[in-house]
């Protein structure tokens, strides 16, 4: 949605009853099933602040495990995602956390994918609906779901985020963010880039195929 | 954006002799690149949702997720049928559509946050019972909604739309105020008018804090959306009956924002202050909170 949009006051078209505890929460889910890519076995998920305090009468609860089952924002299946995770087999647990200095409605998620691989994802539900996801498998970003995303894992080299850009640019993807982070010098390091447009299976398997680039998630808009 | 507050839209309006709801589709078009036709289909697709959530409660109660509240659309247009009533049938179903889209809200049905989700009633509200009591075309609404989305747009970019930063004047308010704008335009008055109902509106809940009971976007939420539609409906007979708003609609906005931040954060969505923290309401509050 551009930013002065009229539907940016005429919308978003949600599930309520709150923009912030519930529609965004629903987003941060819904990044989570992006980043483990659709399989998701079992997610703990760690609420902060205002997010714990009103957490089932907001449906904060229900909307979370909406978005982790992949639903969109709108979709009156929310209400019942609790029942709906239980018959696909998907476990969940929630616990009140203190995630230390984040916006009083932030969220950690530990999820286990099918195959026992686990995955962490971090964000806060920031107001309006509007979401930042700030940390990715231990590392740091800033995510708003507003574009598609794709976050690449890879060792810090010199010239891999030039080479990375250089195949996005090749295949007409305009850059909105970008965003570098290491772990250390020459370790495993992840950029996170948020891009106009999706950007194609092609340009992802490039992507992948890159020397050092350990594997690539993308993320649709949220 | 070809507009950024009330003065360019008169401006552009007397220029061009038109309504505000054309600049706003013009501008639209130009910014989400796409056509009148297709936004016309967008707006249809929200009016759609909107007018499900303001019929579904009327009948049928749904309780809220929390079980605070819920039945309060079906007591009122029970009453509607009685055909007893001061505010007269009018304005009270056009408040019942609030409610029953409220309680859709609050019973985690879908809805159109707009501006926001604890404001959600009150547009439609007014644009349905306008739409139905004057059986108003396809395009009249789609105009009755550009207008609003204009109004909607201003507020926010020049002051706040969320209750945590302005309190509920800011959520109810722009919400009364897109409201009132939509309505004086489909009832022929001028974009002078529509502004100067919007800026009324702004007026009559200047201050207007956000207390909301323990943290829930309910209680008094829905009330507000019911005051909120007649808050609307006065500023659009007070404009369209040529009764200026002495204060310029853009002035209001920006007292709006500095009254805003001027509130406490007790008053702010803490639910720190106001009724939050009567007894009932804390008797209330330990149901519902961990």
């Amino acid at each position: 949605m551009m930013q002065n949009s009229i539907f940016n006051v005429l919308g978003p078209v949600m599930i309520g009853p709150s923009s912030s505890h519930t529609a965004g929460a629903q987003r941060l889910g819904r990044a989570g099933y992006m980043v483990a890519n659709g399989d998701i076995k079992d997610v703990r998920f760690r609420l902060h602040g205002s997010f714990a305090k009103t957490c089932q009468g907001h449906g904060t609860d229900k909307a979370l495990v909406g978005g982790i089952l992949g639903m969109q924002p709108w979709d009156s299946n929310i209400k019942f995602s609790h029942k709906i995770a239980q018959e696909k087999g998907v476990t969940f647990s929630f616990e009140e956390a203190d995630l230390g200095d984040v916006h009083p409605n932030t969220v950690a998620m530990d999820i286990t994918k099918s195959d026992g691989t686990k995955l962490f994802i971090m964000g806060s539900s920031i107001g309006g609906g509007s979401i930042k996801i700030i940390n990715i498998n231990g590392l740091s970003c800033d995510i708003t779901g507003d574009y598609p995303a794709v976050i690449v894992n890879h060792l810090d080299k010199l010239g891999m985020v030039s080479t990375i850009t250089k195949i996005l640019a090749e295949h007409s993807i305009n850059i909105v963010s970008l965003k570098n982070n290491r772990s250390g010098k020459g370790e495993v390091a992840s950029t996170i880039i948020e891009t106009d447009d999706k950007i194609p299976e092609i340009c992802i398997k490039q992507i992948v195929g890159i020397k050092d680039v350990l594997n690539c998630q993308t993320m649709e808009r949220l | 954006m070809m507009y950024k507050n009330g003065k360019d839209l008169l401006d552009y309006c007397n220029k061009h002799n038109c309504k505000i709801s054309d600049i706003v589709m013009e501008n639209e078009c130009k910014i989400s690149q796409i056509s009148k036709e297709e936004l016309g289909k967008k707006l249809m697709d929200v009016y759609g949702i909107m007018t499900d959530a303001c019929h579904k409660t009327l009948e049928k109660a749904i309780p809220s997720v929390s079980g605070l509240t819920g039945g309060d659309a079906k007591r009122l247009t029970e009453y509607i049928n009685s055909g007893d009533s001061l505010c007269g049938k009018e304005l009270l179903t056009a408040v019942s559509y609030a409610m029953s889209c409220f309680e859709v809200n609050t019973s985690m049905g879908r809805i159109v946050a707009a501006p926001t989700a604890g404001s959600c009633g009150i547009v439609p509200a007014v644009v349905i019972s306008i739409a139905n009591r004057f059986q108003l075309s396809e395009e009249e609404i789609v105009r009755a909604l550009a207008t609003a989305g204009g109004i909607g747009q201003i507020i926010s970019q020049n002051a706040t739309v969320s209750g945590a930063e302005g309190g509920c004047q800011a959520e109810c308010g722009e919400a009364s105020s897109m409201a009132a704008a939509a309505a004086v335009e489909i009832r022929g008055g001028s974009p002078q008018q529509a502004l100067d109902a919007a800026a009324i509106c702004l007026k009559n809940v200047m201050g207007l804090v956000c207390d909301p009971v323990a943290g829930l976007v309910e209680i008094p939420c829905e009330k507000r959306n019911a005051i909120g539609v007649a808050n609307a409906y006065l500023s659009s007979d007070l404009a369209l009956a040529s009764v200026r708003s002495n204060i310029p609609f853009d002035e209001t906005v920006e007292a709006m924002y500095r009254v805003g931040r001027q509130l406490p954060m007790e008053l702010r969505e803490t639910a720190m202050g106001g009724i939050a923290t009567c007894p009932s309401a804390l008797c209330m509050r330990k149901k519902v909170i961990k």
